[in-house]
């Protein structure tokens, strides 16, 4: 990975709301794996647009619906070369990475499989991931496999292929939002394209950390979020092969996505339109393209990079100063983990964790992070997770582990 | 902000640490299990009802310290109670949480809220609320079950 030098303090200081002080404290967000702050540059992107030039994008003659259109799909093209896409055609907008899991599922699954087909999942799964596939297990008597975890939370692939053994789909996380895991998704979707299956790869908690390249991956569609990636929320992303989403039949009907249509029927629009019904969330999209343009200009390699740095500091800090008090899941290397930790500490409930983090002004997720086979797998109902990403550093990481104290106090341990 | 000493009260750590009426109860003692989807709490509660009256109850399940002492604090005062109290009681708690409304044709009972008085402090924190009131909805759809 090539890196170069980031002012990091000039980072945080883009993000308005990190000047926040709530009772004399400054805020410390360390939430980022459930959503993410929002620069200036996303603010007023979006800002601008509704003030100076908010518009209808694909369907009005006059000059500011050209613009608005031409900055719309200039943000599709963003998020084209973002992720390395072959043809902004494969770059569909939808609401979030839920949607298009369930997108998926609903057209390539129901045109696709049929009872006693197999579809491959993992054990580190996010709901979005699991629950589309059984809904299409009470439809289609579709079977269900999973990947399970070794020990130290990596995916325990010993078994692929006879996992993979006449699977049609494998799909599955590139970095698990619990475990902070980064699979190796290069090596599963080459798997799973041998065993004559498709690779899907839920990449909404990888694409806001990592550089990403669909290609290099080898795979046939990928899903992400712009909340998570410091755009707003309302706006995600399916990235898919086009033969494959050509092929599909569409999703939601109505205006944009259609070719023709008649009083007997219809025809589908072309590439990315045939996904895309009604009036998309024009504002986010542009809002998502600066977004794109934010975090490219840092740099993607650097982020991981800084991430890497402060999930070692924040490992080694908290585990030095609680030693066996704190649990920390998921795999200890850095090179394999991204900035997500989950941990259980003295026993305290980790809602509680989380109330009194609050005190402090440290915003932690408390819960079972919509993962809950996998949190039974860990035989806890829920884990306090602390995530961080380019706006956190060290005091960050410090804060934590000082407030942290204050739950001990609390429960007399 | 309210402070944290308004939640963890002493007597609601003091639940939380040592629970009362934990465990099950055998058929023909009813049961109803709850769910607070957000965090992952689980609580069940068994209710064994003769003759109108809530002869006992017993509480299993993991969660958080509001929600455990929540149950643990209700199975205190539901015990031996009539329905008809219960019923009341659980109308005052909802009061008391802000999620019901006092109205003129809740049931004219007298309750007592004793030890639940503590659990006051929970409204200032309108997140965990819904911790707070898990194990009194179970209790309904316990109670339900039993005289379905």
């Amino acid at each position: 990975m090539n890196t170069t030098r980031v002012d990091w303090a000039a980072v945080k200081a883009d993000f308005p709301v990190l000047q926040r002080m709530i009772d004399g404290q400054r805020l410390v967000y360390l939430d980022s794996a459930n959503t993410s702050q929002k620069p200036n540059a996303v603010i007023d992107a979006m800002t601008d647009f509704m003030r100076n030039g908010y518009a209808p994008i694909n369907r009005s003659a006059y000059r500011m619906a050209g613009e608005a259109t031409d900055l719309f799909e200039g943000a599709r093209s963003k998020v084209q070369r973002f992720i390395n896409a072959r043809s902004v055609n494969e770059v569909i907008f939808t609401k979030n990475a839920t949607e298009s899991l369930n997108l998926i599922a609903q057209t390539w699954g129901r045109a696709n499989l049929s009872k006693g087909d197999v579809v491959v999942l993992t054990h580190m799964e996010h709901h979005a991931n699991i629950v589309p596939w059984h809904m299409l297990v009470a439809e289609r008597e579709i079977e269900l496999r999973w990947i399970p975890l070794t020990e130290d939370g990596q995916l325990d692939l010993s078994n692929l292929s006879s996992l993979l053994d006449g699977a049609k789909v494998l799909s599955f996380t590139a970095m698990s939002n619990v475990l902070g895991t980064i699979t190796p998704v290069t090596q599963l979707c080459e798997a799973a394209h041998a065993a004559g299956a498709i690779a899907i790869v839920d990449a909404c908690q990888y694409v806001p950390h990592n550089v990403t390249d669909v290609q290099a991956w080898g795979a046939d569609f990928a899903t992400f979020s712009s909340h998570k990636m410091v755009g707003p929320s309302g706006v995600g992303v399916l990235w898919g092969r086009e033969e494959l989403l050509e092929a599909m039949p569409p999703f939601l009907g109505g205006g944009n996505m259609i070719g023709d249509v008649r009083l007997d029927g219809f025809t589908t629009a072309e590439l990315p339109s045939k996904f895309e019904a009604g009036t998309p969330p024009i504002v986010e999209v542009i809002g998502l393209g600066a977004a794109v343009d934010y975090l490219s200009t840092i740099g993607m390699a650097n982020i991981r990079q800084h991430e890497m740095q402060l999930t070692e500091y924040a490992l080694s800090t908290l585990t030095a100063r609680y030693g066996d008090d704190i649990v920390i899941h998921g795999p200890r290397n850095v090179e394999v983990r991204g900035s997500v930790l989950s941990f259980a500490f003295r026993g305290i409930h980790p809602h509680d964790i989380s109330q009194i983090l609050d005190e402090k002004n440290v915003c932690v997720r408390a819960g079972h992070h919509c993962a809950k086979p996998l949190m039974k797998l860990l035989g806890a109902n829920a884990t306090a997770r602390a995530s961080f990403y380019i706006y956190n550093d060290q005091t960050d990481a410090d804060a934590l582990a000082d407030a942290l104290d204050g739950a001990s106090d609390i429960f007399g341990l | 902000m309210p402070g944290l000493e308004d939640l963890y009260r002493e007597i609601i750590l003091d639940h939380y640490r040592t629970p009362r009426n934990r465990g099950e109860l055998a058929p023909p003692a009813v049961m109803a299990e709850g769910h607070n989807p957000l965090c992952g709490d689980e609580i069940t509660i068994y209710a064994q009802v003769e003759n109108g009256v809530l002869v006992d109850v017993k509480v299993s399940g993991q969660g958080c310290s509001i929600s455990q002492s929540s149950a643990s604090m209700m199975s205190q005062a539901v015990k031996g109670k009539s329905l008809t109290e219960i019923q009341a009681l659980i109308h005052r708690f909802k009061v008391m949480m802000s999620i019901e409304e006092d109205s003129d044709d809740a049931p004219a009972v007298e309750v007592k809220m004793g030890d639940l008085e503590a659990l006051q402090g929970v409204v200032k924190f309108p997140v965990r609320i819904k911790c707070a009131i898990l194990s009194w909805n179970t209790l309904l759809q316990a109670l339900e079950n039993a005289s379905a």
